[in-house]
């Protein structure tokens, strides 16, 4: 009875595979069932935006900002807009940043529905993500009505927002409030305590916070390790200092703590959004005195703020002229990503999915 | 033959419509060259005064006022050169104006001697712009010289010197407080000590950077320069870390040792921008394919082949 001979297995996942929600790829070396190598490969959707941006003004660029994370564009708009503002020393009038923060926060909630309802279609569980979808799906026409799009809304401007919202439109995210909240506890309800969801998840794809942070994660990816780190919170931008809202934390940094943090994360949320409503001027402007042409003066800057997915930044390097010199994007998918060879090795294969799902990413925003 | 005539007049109105096309393509263009000229014009408004009686005074003034903001973010080591200039600038300013108080004396006595009434309005307006226009030159350099220090400036102080005492002396190439980027502390550090400077920053416990949030590569045309962008996550201040790189062989130390971000960041730089670094576990390209030719970022770039 000899040893039985094994053999290395070369493994190619994606890019087409509809679990790595676009295109990416990842080539895993395989021993039964065990991975022994993981080796992301990516750039399929990659279309050269800081290029493009280097020979475009900064209001021509919003748009190509929706396209990175398409899944949460508003956050994306504000990073660019803020930025340029915070160059320029431009005042944004408050009905406008209030409009700002309540489609920022909306877009939280919404990008997080995505995630859930698409983890759990990821690891077999098909009916939560049409929960899911169906209330984003509220979210995305009150977007509609607000911009004129689903989901590249190119919503924002630099001094202001491009529209305020039309009549009755603060009523019905007033409405959504409640709906949302009855709504997420029905989901917890109906997911969190699953048996089999709870064996398929918990303790899987776990870091500690030194890992974390020397992997430069942000979000719920750094979060659930124990560290409270969020830009909302830390370096406080737009009007976040005035509401009050809870970091939450996880302590054994897996994916059972990144899941239930993102249900958090949208009931916290949802509170800011209440308070934002409550404390909202009733007219008033939404576009700030703006010079007719948007030149930050000659120099440079890093500005960050939180996305769903993590810390998203925006380096602009000025030269006085209308378009940036450079500008370069922090994307949190990008850089949460990169701990993900070290997390598969010895999972299973199955759990490749699990771990992946688990950072949260966008293909646009890792590839950009 | 009404078939002909109306092919004839087909093709005639096809042409006309290409005229115009035409005539309108070059009017949009007269018309942009139009734009273009107006903000030249703009330009040469907002950075010259519209003073007809130009004395050198205030084209010192002038020069003074161009400059001191290009000083502020080049830094300390020529923000001396920038004070040099303002105190040059001041000096001739000064000089200027008593040779104009002096020509004006001079005027008025010989506008005396002639008892001519036009005479002494023109002296009597001379030396009233000059003292102005070197008003203007010192007014202008005076809130650039005794400038407030930045709020931060003693965090830069204090990580400058620990880092000039713990890595080398020489280690820094220049250290401002970049206030154009919401006060950032900003050091310039020498390629040979960047990754000791990196492990400084990230271990010493006053300076406790273990989170490094973004990773920049800029193509200055004149030089290569990669921004590291660090943050205390207990104390929440911030730095900015720079190296610059010589361009036409841009090498630098890795900092994947130190933060494990820098990892694909700098495969990044190094796929868009084509800088190296020293000591990277896995640098290959990771955004275009393992084939391609050239650094896309570069800002003299350009594809290989337009088609793709």
């Amino acid at each position: 009875m000899g040893a039985i001979r094994t053999e290395e297995l070369l493994l190619n996942v994606g890019p087409q595979h509809p679990s790595t929600h676009g295109v990416f790829r990842i080539i895993v070396k395989l021993d039964g069932e065990i991975i022994t190598e993981a080796t992301p490969v990516m750039g399929y959707l990659h279309r050269g935006t800081e290029k493009l941006a280097e020979n475009l003004n900064f209001t021509q660029i919003i748009p190509y900002t929706d396209r990175m994370d398409y899944v949460s564009a508003m956050t994306n708009n504000y990073v660019l807009c803020h930025a340029v503002e915070k160059m320029m020393g431009l005042e944004v009038p408050e009905r406008a940043e209030f409009l700002r923060l309540i489609v920022m926060e909306m877009q939280r909630v919404a990008s997080h529905l995505v995630w859930w309802g698409t983890y759990l279609l990821d690891i077999g569980a098909m009916s939560p993500f049409l929960f899911a979808f169906r209330d984003r799906e509220t979210i995305v026409q009150l977007f509609n009505e607000l911009s004129g799009a689903r989901l590249t809304y190119n919503y924002m401007r630099v001094g202001g927002v491009k529209w305020d919202a039309p009549p009755g439109w603060l009523d019905k995210v007033r409405a959504f409030i409640p709906y949302m909240e009855k709504k997420i506890e029905e989901y917890d309800r109906l997911v969190s305590g699953n048996e089999i969801f709870l064996s398929r998840i918990q303790g899987i794809g776990r870091y500690d916070a030194e890992t974390a942070i020397r992997y430069g994660l942000s979000g719920a990816n750094l979060r659930c390790t124990g560290v409270q780190w969020d830009l909302r919170r830390n370096e406080p931008y737009s009007l976040y200092d005035r509401f009050e809202f809870d970091v939450p934390v996880g302590k054994n940094g897996d994916c059972y703590d990144r899941y239930l943090l993102r249900l958090e994360e949208i009931r916290q949320s949802l509170r800011i959004l209440r308070q934002a409503l409550e404390q909202m001027p009733e007219g008033g402007e939404t576009m700030g005195k703006v010079p007719r042409a948007i030149r930050p003066p000659a120099g440079e800057s890093y500005v960050a703020i939180e996305s769903p997915r993590g810390e998203i930044g925006c380096h602009i390097v000025s030269k006085g002229k209308a378009e940036p010199y450079r500008l370069k994007f922090r994307r949190p998918s990008f850089v949460n990503l990169q701990i993900l060879p070290k997390l598969l090795v010895g999972e299973t294969m199955t759990n490749l999915i699990t771990i992946l799902g688990g950072i949260d990413i966008v293909v646009g925003e890792v590839d950009a | 033959m009404s078939e002909h005539q109306e092919d004839t007049k087909d093709v005639t109105s096809r042409e006309t419509g290409e005229v115009e096309k035409k005539a309108e393509g070059e009017a949009s263009e007269a018309a942009d060259k139009a734009d273009g000229k107006v903000i030249e014009a703009d330009k040469a408004d907002s950075e010259a005064p519209v003073d007809k009686v130009q004395s050198e005074a205030a084209q010192v003034g002038v020069k003074a006022e161009g400059e001191a903001p290009a000083p502020a973010s080049e830094g300390a080591a020529s923000e001396a050169t920038a004070a040099e200039a303002e105190r040059e600038a001041k000096r001739q300013a000064a000089a200027e104006a008593r040779a104009a108080r002096a020509a004006a004396k001079a005027a008025a006595e010989a506008g005396g001697a002639e008892g001519g009434a036009p005479a002494p309005a023109a002296p009597a307006e001379r030396p009233a712009r000059a003292p102005r226009a070197a008003a203007g030159a010192a007014a202008d350099a005076a809130p650039a010289a005794p400038k407030e220090p930045s709020p931060l400036q003693p965090q830069l102080d204090a990580a400058a010197a620990l880092v000039r005492e713990l890595v080398d002396v020489d280690a820094i190439e220049e250290a401002y407080v970049n206030e154009l980027g919401s006060h950032m502390p900003t050091l310039v550090i020498r390629p040979p000590y960047l990754r000791r400077t990196a492990e400084l920053f990230h271990a010493h416990e006053a300076l406790g950077c273990s989170y490094l949030r973004n990773v920049s590569g800029v193509d200055y045309e004149t030089h290569m320069e990669v921004v590291y962008h660090l943050v205390n996550m207990a104390s929440g201040q911030r730095y900015a870390l720079k190296a610059r790189a010589d361009r036409s062989d841009p090498v630098l130390d890795s900092v994947t040792p130190v933060w494990e971000t820098a990892n694909w960041n700098e495969r990044e730089i190094y796929d868009l921008l084509g800088i190296h670094f020293k000591g990277h576990p896995d640098l290959r390209r990771i955004m275009m394919p393992d084939d391609w030719i050239g650094h896309p970022l570069r800002k003299d770039y350009e594809p290989l082949d337009p088609e793709v």
